[in-house]
């Protein structure tokens, strides 16, 4: 590729994706109560959000079992981010979970499903209608056009989940540069041609720095979400494995002196390691369960785990990355070529 | 196909020719049996007595394997290159390594059980295990063939094909200690075979990447 302009155009991307990336804030949302079981009677709890403005604005709390709601008698803020709720709990939910909602003018309707477990069922209550709260002004539509750009609020991921921007691109930028590899691999073969060995071997280097990279920003986000630095999972294997596979790739090339026969071995295990990879992390991610998003079938992340939000700023960052990428790829074999010109005028 | 059957025939004339060899492949997995066997004495839990045995059926491929391009000398590969199109003489010994392995891959299982203890089969699926075994011993010489023959090469011998090979080799070994885990539990062939499906891909997509590169290896 000649010219700056996708130099530039990756840059500004990835600007963009630190300043918007790390700049939004998360969706307000409910992450705590102060008790957890709930039977028949008078219940009273504290209830934490994140990002919520529950000190502007009316309020209301329901508590909702399979489809039956229960109003709250009383909520009473403590600040932005606490209120405490008192509901007279009637004897006869139904099922043993029971969801939480707290609806405000400011921050909209706020759910935190599966709140609470429930003792003493029954087979039913009673239905209650707490009357409607958003009206025709405070409709939520209009209420979300006035907030901007906000992230999801993921339970477990919170804040984390802006790592989507980095440790996920650094893999996509990774395979690219692997897929740069093998196409001149079999260039070689084809030719025979030493620069484009020079190449495939500048193109293995810089995705061995952008999946330790990826290594890294994961372990982080493990050890944030799951409590561990690593786990034995089909995704961590498998990027454990790719890793590897180029180590041996640059171990094979050290053993051959002579740069003719040494540009065809090293083409040949990486065509064949390639191929081999690419059928190992489409195949055994959708053999096993995981904890790592996009498993049980599908080797991505699923659409699922994105939302619009997410998407302008995630889309960006991998082409980004990519950019990057291939920027660090041609100064470094700008570089591996001269280093190889005056290996030659120095004999 | 008539030249990979001579070629094949060749094999077996030289293996014949050299009894040591075969000699030397059992006796490296009965004696790495016998050494866990010091180690352990028996295993009666499965997961346990499952991944020791894929680990010694690695091993014994590694050994078995990397003697196949090292016992050419030099008059013996021209002979054969002005012979033989290259293609046909992977084809050939391929096959040649997947029969041994298969073959080697029971004479371990009958090792193995002896010493270490059959405790572990009584509930198994023994079709499908058995079948997950001499898979897995064809799929480790069919991915091991192409790497010996590149350590070879390369000059180096046994060491580098273990570094080379072991990456690659690491998602197999993955896939079929968990088949052969299933099949220890006695999971029938509607789960096994999807795994011995995924198996036989695989190995189908390795052996037209040796067809398709060994000719750039071959030649000097």
């Amino acid at each position: 590729m000649k010219g700056w302009w996708w130099k530039l155009g990756s840059v500004a991307l990835l600007l963009y994706v630190v300043i918007i990336g790390l700049r939004t804030p998360l969706k307000p949302a409910l992450v705590h109560v102060s008790i957890d079981r709930i039977a028949p009677g008078e219940v009273s709890f504290e209830v934490t959000g994140y990002n919520t403005h529950f000190d502007q604005g009316p309020l209301r709390a329901e508590l909702e079992n399979d489809g039956q709601t229960v109003c709250a008698q009383r909520v009473e803020v403590l600040d932005a981010a606490h209120v405490r709720v008192a509901v007279n709990i009637p004897p006869g939910l139904r099922t043993p979970l029971t969801t939480l909602r707290i609806l405000s003018r400011t921050d909209g309707p706020l759910v935190l499903h599966e709140a609470f477990y429930t003792e003493g069922l029954g087979t039913g209550i009673t239905v209650e209608t707490c009357g409607e709260f958003f009206d025709a002004e405070n409709s939520m539509a209009g209420h979300s056009s006035k907030e901007g750009l906000r992230f999801p609020h993921r339970s477990i991921l919170n804040e984390t989940v802006r790592n989507l921007f980095f440790h996920v691109p650094m893999w996509f930028a990774m395979m690219v540069l692997m897929s740069v590899s093998f196409v001149r691999s079999l260039m070689v073969l084809r030719n025979g041609r030493l620069s484009d060995d020079r190449t495939a071997l500048s193109a293995v280097n810089v995705s061995l720095l952008f999946a330790t990279l990826g290594l890294i920003t994961g372990s982080l986000w493990a050890r944030v979400t799951w409590g561990a630095w690593w786990t034995s999972d089909a995704k961590l294997n498998g990027a454990a494995v790719t890793v590897l596979i180029y180590a041996a790739y640059l171990v094979l090339r050290g053993s051959v002196p002579d740069p003719h026969k040494r540009a065809r071995l090293a083409a040949v295990y990486n065509i064949f390691a390639y191929a081999l990879m690419l059928v190992f992390i489409m195949v055994l991610p959708r053999l096993t369960d995981s904890l790592h998003p996009g498993n049980g079938g599908n080797p991505a992340f699923s659409q699922y785990d994105l939302d619009d939000s997410l998407r302008t700023v995630f889309y960006p960052a991998v082409l980004g990355w990519i950019g990057l990428s291939l920027w660090v790829l041609n100064l470094t074999d700008r570089t591996a070529k001269l280093e190889a010109s005056r290996h030659e005028a120095h004999g | 196909m008539g030249e990979i059957a001579h070629l094949l025939r060749l094999e077996w004339w030289l293996d014949r020719r050299q009894k040591h060899a075969w000699g030397s492949m059992a006796l490296y997995v009965v004696s790495t049996v016998y050494v866990c066997y010091q180690g352990v004495r028996h295993i009666a839990d499965r997961p346990v007595w499952n991944a020791l045995f894929w680990i010694i059926l690695l091993f014994a491929a590694f050994n078995a394997l990397g003697r196949s391009f090292q016992r050419e000398d030099a008059g013996r590969q021209l002979y054969l290159h002005t012979l033989a199109s290259p293609r046909n003489v992977i084809m050939a010994r391929t096959l040649y390594n997947a029969l041994t392995m298969a073959v080697l891959s029971l004479l371990s299982i009958a090792a193995y059980a002896l010493f270490i203890g059959s405790n572990a089969l009584e509930e198994a699926a023994v079709g499908p295990f058995l079948s997950t075994i001499v898979l897995g011993g064809i799929s480790f010489a069919m991915v091991l063939t192409l790497i010996a023959a590149l350590a070879a090469r390369a000059g180096n011998g046994i060491g580098l094909m273990a570094v080379l090979g072991l990456p690659l080799i690491l998602p197999l070994l993955l896939t079929l200690v968990r088949a052969g885990k299933l099949a220890l539990d006695g999971l029938g062939w509607n789960v096994i075979g999807q795994y011995l499906g995924w198996l036989c891909a695989i190995d189908v997509l390795v052996l037209a990447l040796a067809w398709l590169l060994f000719p750039y290896l071959w030649r000097d």
